[in-house]
């Protein structure tokens, strides 16, 4: 075999390898793009975080901040959620048995 | 110490934002992998009846209209029902595809129910605009599950499925209760209260 004559597995398994390492960075993106947005919004819209206009507000003003929700949720899918699936991408990969 | 309606509304729209990324992140990596852990595998049907669970307690406390008391009791019995249903697959006592064809329901009578409840035009107010940007949204994303009962292999069901409910996120974060939209705001809007 030379460089004009490959194998058909190797375009394949190339093939397999990006579309597994673009999976594993969409996922891993989805939490970080997600509090990028709230950072974004707080920013653009400050009067929707109470803590940049605290005057007149009221209990669940402090405790609902849309732009902050948009960031906790982001972190608690990057922190929760998406490493795990990361995890597994790989090991149904390897062939591993599920963790359970 | 009830919350406003739009502090409920951005509540679900966290809800609804963290649904979508868990269904997308499905869609990206395929239920297979998704479903290795447990846990990850009954998100989506406990996050729907959760969401139904609340939707109940505000059907009960939110009582200024009969019209959205039946409303939000529709979409408590919507979003009850399709996450039973997927409790269901999940747990493997369903095994057909067509049970999508609930979630497919529950979309459709959830919008048909946003549309119906909103006695005015869409340039009313922001909230007006939102019911029918929503009503519609969902009532075309019906055709997401219905794609999934029929042709289960094609991936790009998933994918709207989720954008879909990011997509409802957005609108239900950037719904006030008196607001103007695209600078129209009827003076009856808030009911003479402003």
């Amino acid at each position: 075999m030379n460089e004009l004559v490959t194998s058909h597995a190797e375009p394949a398994e190339r093939s397999r390898t990006w579309r597994r390492g673009f999976r594993i960075l969409a996922v891993e993106a989805l939490g970080p793009i997600t509090v990028l947005g709230g950072i974004v919004w707080a920013f653009a819209q400050p009067y929707r975080v109470t803590f940049f206009y605290p005057e007149e507000k009221g209990f669940w003003d402090w405790v609902v901040q849309p732009p902050l929700l948009v960031v906790i949720v982001g972190l608690l899918f990057a922190l929760v959620v998406a490493p795990g699936i990361v995890d597994d991408l790989e090991s149904a990969e390897r062939g591993d048995a599920p963790a359970g | 110490m009830l919350p406003r309606a739009e502090i409920a509304h951005w509540l679900f729209a966290a809800g609804f934002l963290f649904f979508g990324l868990v269904v997308l992140a499905e869609a990206i990596v395929g239920p297979e992998v998704f479903r290795r852990r447990r846990w990850r595998a009954y998100l989506w049907p406990s996050l729907a009846l959760t969401a139904g669970i609340w939707l109940w307690l505000i059907a009960i406390f939110s009582t200024f209209s009969t019209l959205h008391l039946l409303a939000h009791s529709l979409w408590a019995q919507a979003a009850t029902a399709a996450g039973a249903v997927q409790l269901a697959v999940i747990r493997d006592r369903l095994h057909s595809s067509y049970w999508s064809l609930v979630t497919a329901g529950a979309l459709l009578v959830s919008g048909s129910a946003f549309l119906v409840h909103e006695q005015n035009g869409w340039l009313f107010a922001r909230s007006a605009f939102l019911h029918h940007l929503i009503g519609w949204t969902l009532v075309i994303s019906a055709i997401f599950p219905l794609g999934a009962a029929l042709l289960p292999r094609r991936a790009v069901w998933a994918y709207g499925f989720a954008i879909t409910w990011i997509a409802v996120a957005v609108m239900l974060f950037a719904d006030r209760d008196i607001a103007p939209i695209f600078g129209h705001l009827s003076d009856l809007a808030g009911g003479g209260s402003r």
